[in-house]
Order: structure tokens, then sequence, then C-alpha cells
């Protein structure tokens, strides 16, 4: 009764639908290359804003200049805590007067060594507020290099621009420069998860009871 | 020079209740270095946070035979069995940890999530809930501890044994090429600040240190010992009522004089 009737519509339909078939494919194609371009370049641009330091600083200049390595600047107190990122008082013997030609250097003294003020520096690697990170263990106690974390910034010869995560607050160094969290080197990124990977690897204070990995009181605080 | 650095400590403490007055020091030297919040009004004890907590007890009797004691109660950092303490065992996030190593009871603020199972399962209401953000007094965010981490609201929080500290001495060690701490290397803030000397804190692993000997005292005793809690703050008092109170001693349960070894 109902027989080419039926045909009819389903050929028509099947017509129509390879038709439309080509567009849903071409549309999904735009799509996931629009949501990939948005995921993996516009994205990261929303995410970090870019902030730069106050003035430049040329690592390898600087390297050149004195004894005892990245330790000449960046050295242990005597408590065994580590004193960071060099204040003032570090630079002001050579830079109490302007030194070469570079306008950083100028702008160094001007506003900074002669006023006595200390520079706001951005630092990269800041970690978050409920880590502790012990320098001394790891240089002196593990004998580690500095680069082995903190990549060959001695080489450098300016600063890179200081990238903030919006929503955290934290540098990018901390998460990594590849937006997908892989890693070619040691110094790529400085989670969690880069800590414990050495520390389970040589067995570093494998002491809890929760996972039998490393206990949570050694790296927080 | 002798290698003894995979030695395993266990931090502990030895309060001396004959020796405490009450004055309430370690709370407030523990309040100041844990950068522990508190309200305006904290007339409600039940939502106010304390670390370290100094109860009274009375014997209950008239005068004179009136007599009373007071008990500072810090975590009591229960080893339980082989480290499965009472909240770690019952932590669905990994945030409180009991390490081998220290023999301390770890909690990590980030970890946490507030389902507060570890508080239900605590015997000793050592564990505080943040039921709000602190809020510090004008000019006082500038007075905190930078060693220790502020909590945020929801999230559970409890005494450490002033854990920064001993990461501090060992920083210390460190420097100087040592992997072992001497005994005042490391003292909690409330042991340093008890004007009577009740508190004594070291590692019960270690002869060299007074809680060693102090822990075997015969008016030694601990919290609760028949829950089996294993805890490493033990308390020293030659008051047998107190003694008995410290083990929730109910009429025709006779538990003095038996420090029952964990099993």
């Amino acid at each position: 009764m109902s027989t080419s009737d039926d045909l009819k519509t389903k050929k028509d339909s099947v017509e129509a639908g390879d038709g439309s078939g080509g567009f849903i494919i071409l549309f999904f194609i735009i799509g996931l290359v629009a949501s990939l371009i948005s995921g993996w370049l516009l994205f990261p641009k929303l995410l970090y804003s870019e902030k730069k330091q106050p003035i430049d600083f040329n690592h390898a200049l600087h390297m050149e200049l004195v004894d005892e390595g990245c330790e000449s600047c960046h050295f242990f107190r005597e408590d065994g805590t580590y004193a960071g990122v060099p204040k003032l008082a570090q630079c002001i013997d050579c830079h109490e007067e302007v030194q070469g030609e570079s306008p950083d250097e100028a702008t160094f003294v001007e506003e900074y060594v002669t006023k006595g003020r200390e520079v706001p520096w951005l630092i990269y690697s800041q970690q978050p507020d409920c880590v502790f990170f012990s320098h001394v263990a790891h240089v002196k106690g593990a004998g580690m290099d500095c680069a082995t974390c903190h990549g060959p910034i001695g080489e450098s010869t300016s600063l890179k621009v200081y990238e903030e995560n919006r929503i955290t607050g934290y540098s990018r160094d901390i998460w990594g420069k590849n937006i997908s969290g892989i890693k070619k080197h040691t110094w790529d990124r400085m989670k969690m998860d880069d800590c414990a990977e050495c520390h389970v690897k040589n067995g570093v204070n494998q002491s809890s009871v929760q996972t039998g990995k490393g206990a949570c009181f050694v790296c927080h605080k | 020079m002798k290698k003894e650095h995979s030695k395993a400590k266990k931090y502990g403490m030895v309060i001396d209740l004959d020796k405490c007055t009450g004055c309430g020091a370690c709370m407030v030297a523990c309040m100041a270095e844990n950068n522990v919040p508190f309200k305006k009004d904290e007339s409600n004890k039940l939502d106010s946070i304390t670390w370290l907590r100094v109860f009274k007890l009375t014997n209950g009797k008239s005068f004179p035979d009136a007599d009373t004691c007071y008990l500072p109660r810090p975590c009591m950092h229960c080893e339980g069995e082989h480290g499965h303490a009472p909240c770690v065992s019952v932590c669905p996030a990994t945030a409180t940890d009991y390490s081998h190593e220290t023999g301390i009871v770890s909690q990590i603020y980030t970890r946490c999530f507030g389902c507060r199972y570890c508080m239900a399962a605590c015997p000793y209401h050592a564990r505080y809930f943040n039921w709000w953000d602190p809020v510090w007094p004008e000019g006082m965010e500038k007075l905190l501890n930078p060693n220790v981490s502020v909590r945020m609201r929801g999230v559970v929080e409890k005494c450490s044994f002033c854990f920064h500290r001993y990461q501090a001495a060992k920083e210390k060690a460190y420097y100087e090429g040592r992997q072992e701490l001497e005994e005042d290397e490391y003292q909690t803030a409330c042991t340093q600040a008890c004007p009577a000397g009740a508190i004594t804190f070291g590692d019960l692993n270690n002869p060299k240190h007074a809680v060693y000997e102090l822990k075997k005292d015969k008016n030694a005793f601990r919290l609760l010992e028949r829950l089996g809690t294993n805890p490493k703050v033990y308390y020293i008092s030659t008051r047998k009522w107190v003694r008995q109170a410290g083990d929730n001693y109910l009429e025709g349960y006779e538990t003095e004089g038996k420090v029952k070894k964990h099993r």
C-alpha cells in the first residue's frame, strides 16, 4: 500500500543526506581548527599577562666578572637560608656610578642606586605560599647544579618577559612555557610533579604512610 | 664520620602537668608562631581555632579536697599502628599524612577539601575547621610568620609540632654539612614559651634527648591510651586522679598503672 511512496521519500532523504553530509564535515573541520587555534594560541595569550622587568640585566656579562659563579650573587646566609635575588647592597660596590653606555644601567643608577630604592624584580620561579623549598638541601646536600632547575640563565644576555597567570597570579615558569605541559629539559617546569619525579627517582624522604612516596611535610609548610 | 642520617626520628613531647600553672603562654606563642586566625568575638569556643589548648581539669571534690590541673593539648601526632593515625586513615584527599622519617602528622591546607572526616576521627579534638577566611586586625598581616602558610576558608588545620622550625634547622645543618640536628636546634614555640619549663620536646627515639628518659617516668601517661592511637605526647603527673582522667577513667575500670604497650 505505501511501498512506492516510502521508497521515494527514502531515496529523497538519502540524496539530501549526501548533500548536507559534506557541509557537516566541512563545518566540523572549520570548528575543530578554530578551537585548536583558540586553545593553543589565543588561550595562553589570554591566560598570561606580560610584564616587563623594571630594568634589564645581563647575566652573561656578570658571570665573566665574578669568581664563584651563581653563588657570587645568589648566595646562602649563615643560617642556611637562601638570599635569592640580590639586594642593592650587593650591586652598589661596582654600580655607585654609571658603568658603560646601556640606558638600563643609567636608569638603575639614577632611579635605584642614588635613591637607595630596591629594584622590584619580578621573580620567575616564585613558588606558591604553601611550598617550602630549601636551596641549600639541593645545592649543598644533593650537589645539584643551579641549571638543573633554572636552566642556562647564566648565559642569557637579557631578561625575558615575565608572564603572570591572570587567575592564580603565579609565574608561567611554574607551569612551563608549553601549554600542554610537555617538557624536554629538567628546567622546563617547576610543578609539584617535577619535584616529586626527582624525589622518587632518588629515594628522597620516601616516608609517607598514605602514598609510600615522599612525605608532604618535606616540601610543604 | 658515622653515617646515621637514615635513622628514623620520632618527635614527641613530654608535658609535666605538676609544673603547668595554666598561664596560657604556650597558647599565645603557638597562635603567634603559626599564624592561627582569630575572630573579633571569640566567646563561642566551638568555632575558635587553638592548635594548642589548655584545658582545666578538676577532681570534682569540695574544699579542702578540691584540686585543679591544667592540661595543655597540642596535636598528639598519633602513630597508631605503623603510622596509621586515626585522622590519616580516614582522609580521602591525602591531605594529612604520617611521615616515618620524623613521626609528624602533616596537614596540607591546599590539598584539604574540608570534608572534616579527620575531625570526626580525632579523639583529642586537636583539629579545627576554618569556617571563615582569616581577617587580621589592620597592620597585623605584616607581622605574620612568613615560614607558615596562612590557611583559607574551608580547610582543616592543626598543630604541626612547628614543622617549619625543623625545616629551618635542617637548612642550617645542610649549610654546615651535617645531617643530624641537635636537640636545641629544633624546639616548638610552646616549649620555649613555657615559663615553668613544663613542656619538653625532642626525639623519642634518641637516648641523648631529654624526652627519651622522661617518657619512661613511672607517672607518665598518654591521653586515651586505651583507644590504641599510640600518641607521641606524654604527660606526667604525680596525682592519681589526673592520670585516671587522662584515660577517661570510669569507675569500675582499673587502668591505673597499666601503660599498655601498643600491639
